[in-house]
């Protein structure tokens, strides 16, 4: 399992993550290495088993619906790093 | 005076209430060692010195009128100082969460396990220092600088708890919260010489706790000893609106008392956890220590677990598939750091591209692999199946014995850099502890013995769904008739 330059680059865009060029070539190295590793999951025949998502099943814990407290707007954007107006500020998302 | 640092959780509640000590001495006397050790040691990433003083002299005021009235019981850990992992958040205090790109995040709320513990009446004297995002099994992947073992400070503490466990080893608490994914409570415990407990999956609420592997995650705690991990365990169990997968079912009050017969119980010890390569030292404890329970009366017999080596690639296809989503969330915009750019998609790319570490990035890019079209069959959606074959693996396990006594750890402490060239060299520090997370089963760690250099070696008991008490009423009977838990690691 040799991963390419190319892979690499499509997974770091997909995850939004900019990768210098030391990083691209490690990743693509140590990733290949795990993931041939991991390979000795083919091994088994899972062509019956169910997929499990979660250990333990849980119960729904139904409530009434009622209006409760919540964080309040000042609380909300304390920890943001540009807000203006009760909103969070950001550069144009649509390119011009 | 004697050093208020060495107290047990039970000793220092009824030394408070008697009036022995103030609870303003107790908390002093940690913020001092603290003062002196923690230079070194780097357990805590925050210290609040301030504001646990302030609570001890309520928790006085309020003991003092106790003390004089009689009149309804102060809350159960009523100026108890312990520490909290920084990936839980607490209301005031800074949650880095060991990574660069939540510096200076203040959480608005506490996690539902800090307000019960709150509640409770404890002391909240810090956040204790984490692999990023509690990536990582060293403490080394910590975007603030490493933890020192306190046996021995060329080793690493483990991780990702290691800032939690080497502060309850170094007395720089009574007690402290932790979180095991893969094995983070257990294998710091095993290191720093001290007890811990992963709870079942959906016993402990998540709510407030930075997720990084939501199937997996869950709040543990660490002590000196199993009663104290106990207590702490009683507080933060039980069900939570906060979080839909915590399971409504009764916490027993867990009466550890006096009795050391373990009358017949079965316990299995499975065959795949002892490997070629393990250190032989760590394999003796074990044995030992298996040997010591049978003493006390418990049967043991071999097990197989079979698919105990899969739990591996499992795991790390599944773990990191789920934080590739959880981590999604940290784009510069509503929280955290923010690297400035002239459109949002460079915002998100040079922010988590710069701010995020490397196993992080790794983790997000092996994950994110694992999710991709065409891949995802082959990998994520083969881990989710082997998932129940290792699942059924402890199903079938106890139909036949009450609990399952294995290592913690192949090795005691590695020294610094040991694997930090070499991810899957890392990883392979799991493979004992991966398997109870997969099926999430509860598991509970406490020192068995030490090797050849005074490094601790810890046993973990894993039980079946919900049964935490056994393994404490277990564990407990242990430690009431050896001595390993009570060794301290340094004499200042």
């Amino acid at each position: 399992m040799r991963l390419t330059r190319e892979q690499v680059d499509h997974i770091a865009r997909l995850a939004r993550l900019h990768l210098s060029e030391e990083e691209r070539e490690r990743f693509r190295e140590q990733l290949s290495a795990i993931l041939e590793h991991f390979q000795r999951l083919q091994e088994l025949d899972t062509s019956s088993v169910p997929p499990t998502f979660r250990a333990v099943e849980s119960q729904r814990l139904p409530r009434t619906d009622e209006v409760q407290p919540s964080l309040s707007l000042s609380d909300l954007f304390s920890n943001a790093p540009q807000v203006e107006q009760d909103q969070f500020r950001v550069p144009p998302i649509l390119d011009s | 005076m004697n050093d208020l640092t060495e107290l047990s959780l039970q000793r220092a509640i009824h030394g408070l209430r008697q009036g022995d000590f103030s609870c303003r001495e107790l908390v002093e006397a940690h913020l001092d060692r603290i003062q002196r050790l923690d230079i070194d040691l780097n357990a805590y990433l925050f210290i609040d010195g301030e504001g646990a003083l302030k609570r001890a002299e309520i928790a006085d005021r309020q003991l003092a009128e106790w003390r004089k009235s009689r009149q309804s019981e102060p809350p159960p850990l009523l100026g108890i100082p312990i520490a909290v992992k920084d990936i839980l958040c607490v209301k005031g205090m800074p949650c880095t969460c060991g990574s660069k790109i939540l510096e200076g995040f203040v959480p608005p709320y506490d996690a539902t396990t800090v307000e019960k513990l709150l509640n409770a009446g404890v002391i909240i004297l810090g956040k204790t220092n984490t692999d990023e995002f509690a990536m990582g099994s060293s403490t080394e992947n910590s975007a603030y600088g490493v933890t020192r073992n306190p046996w021995n400070r060329e080793r690493v503490p483990g991780g990702s708890s290691g800032g939690s466990a080497a502060a309850v080893a170094a007395r720089l608490a009574l007690a402290a919260l932790g979180t095991d994914t893969g094995g983070s409570v257990r294998q710091p415990a095993s290191f720093c010489g001290v007890s811990g407990i992963k709870p079942t999956y959906g016993r402990v609420s998540r709510y407030g706790l930075v997720a990084y592997g939501s199937s997996l995650d869950v709040v543990g705690a660490f002590g000196r000893d199993v009663q104290d991990v106990a207590i702490i365990f009683e507080q933060i169990a039980g069900a939570d609106r906060r979080d839909a997968t915590t399971v409504d079912l009764p916490v027993p009050p867990i009466q550890l008392g006096q009795n050391t017969d373990l009358d017949s119980l079965r316990i299995g010890v499975p065959k795949e956890y002892f490997i070629p390569g393990m250190q032989p030292e760590v394999e003796q404890a074990i044995r030992q220590a298996i040997l010591h329970l049978q003493e006390l009366g418990a049967v043991v017999e071999e097990i197989s677990l079979p698919h105990t080596e899969y739990a591996l690639p499992v795991y790390y296809l599944i773990a990191p598939a789920e934080a590739s989503a959880n981590l999604a969330r940290y784009d510069g915009i509503r929280y955290g750091q923010r690297i400035s750019a002239e459109t949002m998609w460079d915002i998100f790319y040079r922010t988590r591209g710069k701010k995020f570490g490397a196993e992080v990035k790794r983790r997000i890019m092996l994950g994110t692999y694992a999710l991709s079209a065409g891949y995802y069959d082959a990998y994520y959606g083969k881990a989710q199946k082997v998932r129940t074959l290792i699942k059924q693996d402890f199903e079938r396990a106890f139909q036949r014995v009450d609990v399952i006594a294995a290592p913690v750890a192949p090795t005691t402490a590695f020294p610094f850099g040991e694997h930090t060239d070499d991810p899957l060299a890392m990883y392979l520090e799991d493979v004992f502890t991966l398997p109870a997370n997969l099926a999430g089963v509860p598991a509970l760690a406490f020192p068995v013995g030490f090797d050849r250099e005074g490094l601790p070696i810890g046993l973990q008991l894993m039980g079946n769904y919900f049964q935490e008490e056994l393994l404490f009423r277990i564990a407990h009977a242990y430690q009431l008739t050896t001595d390993w838990h009570l060794r301290s690691p340094m004499s200042t």
